[in-house]
């Protein structure tokens, strides 16, 4: 049993590559059902975003596992050939696995580090994974582990509090001049993606009431529907405008639309109350002279960039944080992971009944001093048939299942049945993660076999 | 003892101070709970003072002004814990305890004076202490007002630091600068009113015109117009802020002019 990630990322291939090797949600299922029907491929998720697309998988053999997940990967894109995929791949297994996973997971391998979106991802991966019965123990035990991380990175951290997206920097900003967002409504003037985008984030964050204006009044009509809000006609917008806490300006017009003489009335009709105007038209559609009224809060798409470097090179520092945090949760994996082994659970079943069977027979023949040596034979030989006849099954289904997808689960079990985690297990060497995971994109057999090599896999021995 | 203790506060809460102006500057977050835990300790010995100037036999006399700004920094420092527990705005701390420490610099520097209204003693504890509360009120809504300028303008000026990022959002400390008003002006009132009574029972005249109630009045009439504004045109954020910190001089000069009458300059 080995853990494998196979994949390609926006580190590794163009968008060129990615789009097409992407799979939609609606054909993940089946692309499971499909990559578990492989020889040798006992459990499977995939992860498939804009940015990725990562088959992580539990296989018999490590290379055979990853030249059968190449084939799965090439074979669901006739239009790409395994030539032109290898080369963007990267592969990694054991502890390299674990730890990629949490990256990812914990947003370190994205392309805006910290962003959320990568778990709620992986967490629907991993659904889907779960109703097409293309897990098993380990993935399970590991998946559940890669979100308890992200989780743990997101509180411990400041990863993913400031804003790092133009849209949520417009959240970030209201939240400076509107302590509560609930009572608050935003009007949306025309309607851009990203203005929607930030408008999402605004009604995500709590904003109570939406009021849409386009030039198109049906388009308004429409997207209000879609934000549960009311559509303004396009002409009375400006009279409209007391009325909103928030303006969202995104249109192709190309002059100011809004003047400073609108937003100094607006401002005098809210008894002075503040006002937060974006601007993310370009050219801009709000008058730069706004910055000069009182109690008008005017940003344009320079000034949330600009916001949003400044939180970048700050997650950069608080990405190094969770690096720690990733390393740490990797080695509390491959300690379970460890125990999950065949050989040393059959060694250590041994060794425990034994030690039982000892114990009971040294205390019963300190009571029967009299006996002959010939009878204490006896007795030693009643225990030990005794204890032989009781783990026979459990050793004899530990042995058959090793290769089976369900042996990990029967080792659990009999770890579990017969406590053999509460004494030290059998020690191995087991090389751990020492230094940060190295992630390179992997075209070549030597890094293949670099990586095949006992001593960084976890489970060659329990085969 | 309670000469010990009020020293102990007061060093106390210069640390806190020294503290919590190095959290408002620094990005971590670290030093805000040390601050808090100064300012707690310094507070339960501050406490420890007042109260046992309460209890020491002579508290049928009235309270002399460097006790009446003891107990102003008291109350100070009690409603930025109480902000703080409710809202949790650690930065408040850099902005409040420095008032407290300078009321208590003044209180152990003046000299204690016998107050000039001796026979009315009940009225005259009331009078110090509505008057105290009204005052504690007007600075708050004053720390609010220069809070609410400085983020203001780094909104305005684009300027992300890091007290931009300590600093809460401007509603909150609009709401805030009302409230403190809102609760500080019928206090004043009060304080004004039962200052009045006193002096027609001690002098036989409600007002003589002495700095301290003219300057009172002033004040009072200052907070009353900004009140009425509030409520009925709309002078809210930006304006209200100015004009807290405008009506935080003339409590200020208010109490210049009680110190001058209790030297007798004025008087």
């Amino acid at each position: 049993m080995h853990l494998i990630v196979v994949g390609l990322s926006h580190k590794t291939a163009p968008v060129e590559i990615r789009e097409r090797l992407a799979v939609p949600e609606s054909r993940l299922g089946e692309a499971l059902t499909r990559l578990c029907s492989y020889p040798g491929v006992k459990e499977g998720v995939l992860l498939s975003t804009c940015n990725r697309v990562e088959v992580y998988s539990v296989v018999d053999d490590i290379e055979a596992g990853y030249g059968r997940i190449q084939e799965f990967l090439a074979d669901a894109h006739l239009s790409l050939s395994s030539e032109q995929l290898t080369p963007h791949l990267y592969w990694h297994t054991g502890d390299r696995a674990i730890g990629h996973l949490f990256r990812v997971a914990a947003s370190l391998d994205s392309m805006i580090i910290g962003e959320s979106q990568i778990l709620g991802q992986l967490k629907g991966a991993f659904e889907v994974a779960l109703a097409h019965k293309t897990t098993g123990v380990i993935m399970n035990k590991v998946v559940k582990k890669a979100i308890s991380v992200a989780k743990r990175v997101r509180t411990e951290t400041k990863i993913s509090e400031m804003a790092v997206s133009v849209s949520y920097a417009a959240v970030e900003l209201a939240k400076k001049i509107f302590s509560n967002l609930h009572e608050k409504t935003v009007l949306l003037v025309g309607a851009g993606e990203m203005a929607k985008l930030a408008a999402r984030h605004l009604i995500a964050h709590g904003v109570g009431h939406v009021r849409i204006t386009t030039r198109t009044p049906q388009h308004a009509v429409e997207l209000a529907a879609k934000f549960g809000g009311t559509a303004v006609p396009f002409d009375q917008f400006k009279d409209d405008m007391a009325s909103a806490d928030i303006v969202l300006v995104s249109t192709g017009a190309a002059h100011y639309l809004v003047g400073a003489e609108d937003v100094h009335r607006a401002v005098r009709e809210r008894m002075n109350r503040p006002m937060f105007l974006i601007d993310i038209s370009v050219p801009r559609n709000i008058d730069p002279a706004v910055r000069h009224v009182d109690n008008a809060f005017l940003f344009d798409i320079d000034d949330l960039k600009h916001r949003v470097e400044q939180n970048r090179a700050e997650r950069v520092q608080e990405a190094e944080k969770a690096e720690k945090m990733v390393l740490e949760e990797v080695t509390t994996m491959l300690d379970w992971m460890k125990s999950l082994e065949v050989t040393p659970t059959i060694v250590a079943l041994r060794t425990h009944v034994d030690d039982l069977k000892r114990a009971e027979v040294n205390k019963v023949l300190a009571r029967l001093p009299h006996l002959s040596s010939q009878d204490r034979e006896l007795v030693e030989g009643l225990a030990s048939s005794i204890v032989n006849k009781l783990i026979h099954r459990t050793m004899v289904t530990l042995k058959t299942e090793v290769n089976s997808s369900s042996g990990p689960a029967f080792v659990e079990a009999a770890r579990r049945f017969f406590a053999l985690d509460q004494q030290p297990a059998p020690t191995q060497s087991i090389k751990t993660c020492t230094e940060p995971p190295r992630y390179q994109a992997k075209g070549s057999a030597e890094s293949g076999v670099e990586d095949a090599d006992p001593e960084t896999s976890t489970h060659k021995q329990a085969r | 003892m309670v000469a010990a203790c009020f020293m102990i506060t007061l060093v106390l809460y210069t640390v806190a101070t020294v503290s919590f102006l190095s959290y408002s500057l620094r990005r971590s977050e670290a030093l805000s709970q040390v601050s808090l835990g100064l300012t707690a300790v310094g507070f339960a010995a501050h406490t420890f003072v007042l109260g046992a100037r309460m209890f020491a036999a002579s508290s049928s006399a009235p309270p002399s002004f460097p006790e009446a700004l003891s107990f102003f920094a008291w109350m100070i420092i009690l409603v930025l814990l109480v902000v703080e527990f409710r809202h949790q705005i650690h930065v408040l701390g850099s902005f409040m305890v420095p008032l407290a420490v300078v009321s208590l610099v003044l209180a152990a520097a003046l000299p204690e004076t016998e107050p000039t209204l001796q026979p009315v003693l009940k009225t005259l504890w009331f009078h110090v202490t509505l008057s105290m509360l009204g005052a504690v009120g007007f600075t708050v809504a004053f720390v609010a007002g220069v809070m609410y300028l400085i983020q203001d303008r780094l909104l305005k000026s684009k300027q992300f630091n890091v007290l931009y990022s300590k600093l809460p959002a401007l509603d909150f400390l609009d709401h805030l600068n009302q409230q403190s008003i809102v609760l500080g002006f019928p206090l004043l009132t009060l304080g004004i009113v039962t200052g009045a009574i006193s002096a027609q029972i001690a002098r036989g005249s409600y007002v003589s015109w002495n700095p301290e109630q003219t300057w009172a009045l002033v004040t009072w009439l200052f907070y009353f117009i900004v009140l009425l504004g509030r409520l009925t045109v709309g002078w809210r954020a930006k304006r209200a802020a100015y004009l807290t910190v405008i009506g935080f001089a003339c409590v200020v000069l208010t109490l210049v002019g009680v110190v001058l009458k209790g030297h007798g300059v004025l008087s």
